[in-house]
């Protein structure tokens, strides 16, 4: 490669544009990183951004959650996984790899006379989904494992969201990371805080590194 | 002495002559010999692909091509696919049905890929065309089975429909039934997309057993595993087999059931599906490895030994797709066993994992790369490269025609020396002088640009993602890059003066798109007025460009190649630059 011929761009091209304003200074290559505007927009949309606090309760459309969030919203993520960038790793629809495309799950609570469901393809976090099922049985309060925040207590009953996955055992929703969780929940449960003593995290092989 | 015209064979010679030739390209140039070549081709011409929907409109096209029985549409830029292109940008095809549905009565084929289809799209094209035949919607969305039922009841002769990772909205199986009992003529018909709801079974049967034309079945998830046998013996003349689940409970007779059907397939030669797999089953598909020549495993969450035992039976292998699950030793067993292997796919198990959950890294694909000397076409999900194993697998195959890797983390280095991927994806290009596609990753400085530039002469699509230093980049592309037709780049330190510089060679492409670069509106508008055209759409979901400075970087960034100017169907998150400077929305 000669990277001794720096290449000289036109004055104009045959559109007639200007090239006055927009003379690129041209260096070899491998020189040191000048960008054409002096990285001075560079960095705010690049890769990683800043999270997004997603309160709890928030009624965000979730049919554009994926695409109108071009930050990542790390503290979301599950523990171990790392902030997703939207659209990478570039596998098409991996949402649908290996899981079915309408993730529907049947939603038990401890005390209620009645199941609803949930789609768990609408949702991209725990936050979402534990929001949703927050409003769905908006009398209860739900403990939420993710921020040990505790919410206001109405009745002051506690519930632990709980769920049964592709094995037959019985999980604290938030353990694994979110994508596992979509795939391998059957359904849910939420038990009232004094039948939670049983219930151990496990910790799935590939995350036992962390500290 | 009297002037004798040239080529003096009457029209309908001409016609018969013009009918052998089939490609898109080579009628295009009989098209420009003289006006009467123009003339009589395109009164014959009976197949158009139209590879931008947008690049020109339904009735340019069937005021200058009257007679045609088949056509090929995309909608959406191919980022579409990875969640980058908002939902509502467009890609309607309704329009396009609606006007062929007047124009011509006797269309046959519709392709589409990337294209939003209605329920109303699909009743349309049931009501229009009598002698229908073939569908194929290729990650089209927008329908449910009802258009779907609509299709089966009113295309008397359809031979083909295939849903190719489309999204369905699933509200009902019992959209099969709606085939009548007198349709025999099915020869393809793929639903592997189709939600985890059951096709009615009973129905499939029966249209299977009825279609003794039919050569290409996938079915989808739903169906399971003791199911397939029946449908096999039903049409064991298939070549395309996909299988449902591949799963079910451990009963004695299943796997002889399933090992004899596959056995009467003698046939088959491709084989998808494969969610669930118990590996117990596998067995069932040795009577047939010997003959297959693709094999899609890409759903199979089976493991490398596994893996390695089926693939060791399949010594005709043309096509692979697997998941990592593979890793570096069952590309090597795949490296000795498949020495017929052109096309190699691995995808990953766990691409948004931290570390490596599988011991899958470039060795895996030098191997291969060794070991396989007619591949041609690589898609390689990995964690680590380095430039030495891209310089091997340069060398070792210079005939590949398309080479995508992706590493999964942006910006990773060679591991072993630290430094960047320029040479190793240099060597690529300068080695495979027929590469038409190329996808980039890991840290890439600009100088892997101008290696592209240089040597990537027949280079049609190139996709970047965080990658290069400075406009001289992009630059180096767009001026060496002599056939490339799309560029797409996210997150790349591009912007203004190399689009401006290379205005002009924007019009000889299909489509650049630019998402969270460096353009400016400010050029995005000078664009937009200097190339009339060029349609320059700016894509920002969170507030108007114009709402900010000029000097204001775009959110995302399409330029396509057009000859019908702005489309009338923009969502109030795209804005378009007019001839005027007006911008249009």
């Amino acid at each position: 490669m000669s990277s001794e011929n720096g290449k000289r761009l036109p004055e104009t091209d045959a559109a007639g544009l200007n090239f006055e304003a927009t003379e690129l200074t041209l260096g070899l290559p491998g020189k040191s990183r000048v960008t054409s505007d002096g990285g001075a927009k560079l960095g705010s949309k690049r890769g990683f951004s800043e999270t997004v606090d997603l309160s709890l309760g928030d009624k965000k459309d979730t049919n554009k959650l994926g695409q109108t969030q071009s930050q990542i919203d790390a503290r979301e993520a599950a523990p171990g996984s790392k902030a997703q960038v939207v659209g990478w790793p570039p596998v098409r629809g991996y949402a649908k790899r290996g899981k079915k495309s309408c993730k529907y799950v049947k939603v038990a609570v401890d005390g209620a006379p009645y199941l609803r469901k949930v789609d768990l393809e609408m949702y991209n976090t725990y936050q979402q989904l534990l929001a949703s099922l927050e409003d769905m049985f908006s009398c209860f309060t739900i403990r939420n494992f993710l921020n040990e925040k505790k919410m206001d207590q109405v009745n002051g009953i506690e519930y632990v969201p709980t769920y049964e996955d592709k094995d037959g055992d019985w999980m604290l929703v938030g353990d694994v990371p979110w994508q596992m969780f979509v795939e391998s929940c059957k359904r849910i449960r939420l038990m009232k805080n004094t039948e939670t003593v049983e219930l151990a995290p496990r910790t799935p092989p590939k995350w036992s590194r962390r500290s | 002495m009297q002037k004798k015209r040239a080529y003096s064979f009457p029209d309908e010679v001409l016609e018969h002559v013009f009918s052998f030739i089939q490609s898109g390209k080579d009628r295009n140039a009989v098209s420009m010999v003289c006006k009467s070549w123009y003339e009589i081709e395109r009164w014959c011409r009976r197949k158009v692909f139209i590879g931008n929907c947008y690049a020109v409109s339904p009735k340019m096209v069937i005021k200058r091509f009257p007679e045609v029985r088949s056509i090929e549409l995309k909608g959406k830029p191919h980022f579409a696919d990875f969640n980058l292109v908002p939902d509502g940008w467009g890609g309607y095809v309704l329009p396009w049905i609606v006007e062929m549905a007047g124009a011509y009565p006797w269309l046959e084929e519709i392709r589409l890929k990337r294209m939003v289809v209605t329920d109303e799209s699909l009743e349309l094209i049931a009501k229009s065309f009598k002698n229908f035949k073939v569908l194929v919607l290729f990650s089209c969305e927008g329908f449910s089975t009802d258009g779907l039922a609509a299709i089966a009841a009113g295309c008397k002769n359809l031979r083909e429909l295939d849903l190719r990772e489309s999204e369905v909205d699933d509200l009902s199986g019992h959209w099969l039934t709606h085939f009548p009992e007198t349709c025999t003529s099915l020869v393809s018909l793929n639903i592997s997309c189709l939600g985890s709801d059951e096709v009615s079974f009973s129905a499939l049967e029966r249209l299977v057993g009825r279609c003794p034309n039919l050569r290409s079945l996938r079915l989808n998830r739903a169906v399971s595993l003791d199911k397939i046998a029946n449908i096999l013996c039903l049409a064991p003349q298939l070549v395309d087999f996909g299988t449902g689940n591949y799963t079910t409970e451990l009963q004695p007779d299943v796997l002889s059931n399933l090992t004899a059907a596959f056995s009467s397939c003698k046939e088959l030669k491709s084989l998808s599906g494969f969610w669930d797999v118990v590996p117990a089953y596998l067995p069932a598909l040795y009577p047939v490895c010997s003959r297959l020549t693709s094999l899609n495993l890409s759903y199979a969450t089976i493991h490398s030994p596994e893996i390695i035992k089926l693939v060791s039976h399949c010594p005709s292998l043309q096509r692979l797709l697997v998941l990592d699950y593979i890793e570096d030793s069952g590309l090597e067993a795949l490296a000795s066993s498949c020495k017929d292997l052109q096309e190699l796919r691995v995808f990953p198990s766990d691409p948004f994992g931290v570390e490596p959950n599988v011991s899958l890294t470039e060795k895996g694909l030098v191997s291969v790369s060794l070991g396989c000397p007619k591949l041609q076409s690589v898609l390689y999900f990995c964690r680590q490269m380095t430039n030495a194993a891209l310089v091997t697998i340069a060398q070792n195959c210079p005939n590949f025609t398309r080479f995508r890797l992706c590493i999964i983390e942006p910006k990773t280095a060679d591991y072993l020396t630290r430094e960047p991927l320029d040479v190793g994806f240099g060597a690529i290009v300068e080695h495979c002088k027929d590469l038409r596609r190329l996808s980039l990753s890991g840290l890439l400085t600009d100088r892997v640009f101008e290696y592209i530039g240089t040597y990537a002469k027949k280079l049609e699509m190139l996709s970047v993602a965080f990658a290069g230093d400075s406009d001289l980049g992009l630059h180096h592309v767009l001026s060496g890059c002599e056939s490339l037709r799309k560029l797409e780049i996210r997150d790349c330190p591009f912007g203004d003066k190399a689009i401006l510089a290379n205005a002009a060679k924007l019009e000889t492409m299909r489509s650049l798109w630019m998402s969270s670069c460096t353009v400016s509106f400010g050029a995005c508008k000078l664009l937009g007025q200097k190339m009339h055209r060029l349609n320059v759409e700016v894509i920002d979901e969170t507030e108007p460009p114009c709402s900010r400075p000029e000097s204001c970087p775009v959110d995302k960034l399409y330029v396509y190649r057009s000859i019908s100017g702005p489309r009338s169907d923009m969502p109030p998150f795209v804005w378009t630059m007019d001839e005027e400077g007006t911008i249009l929305h």
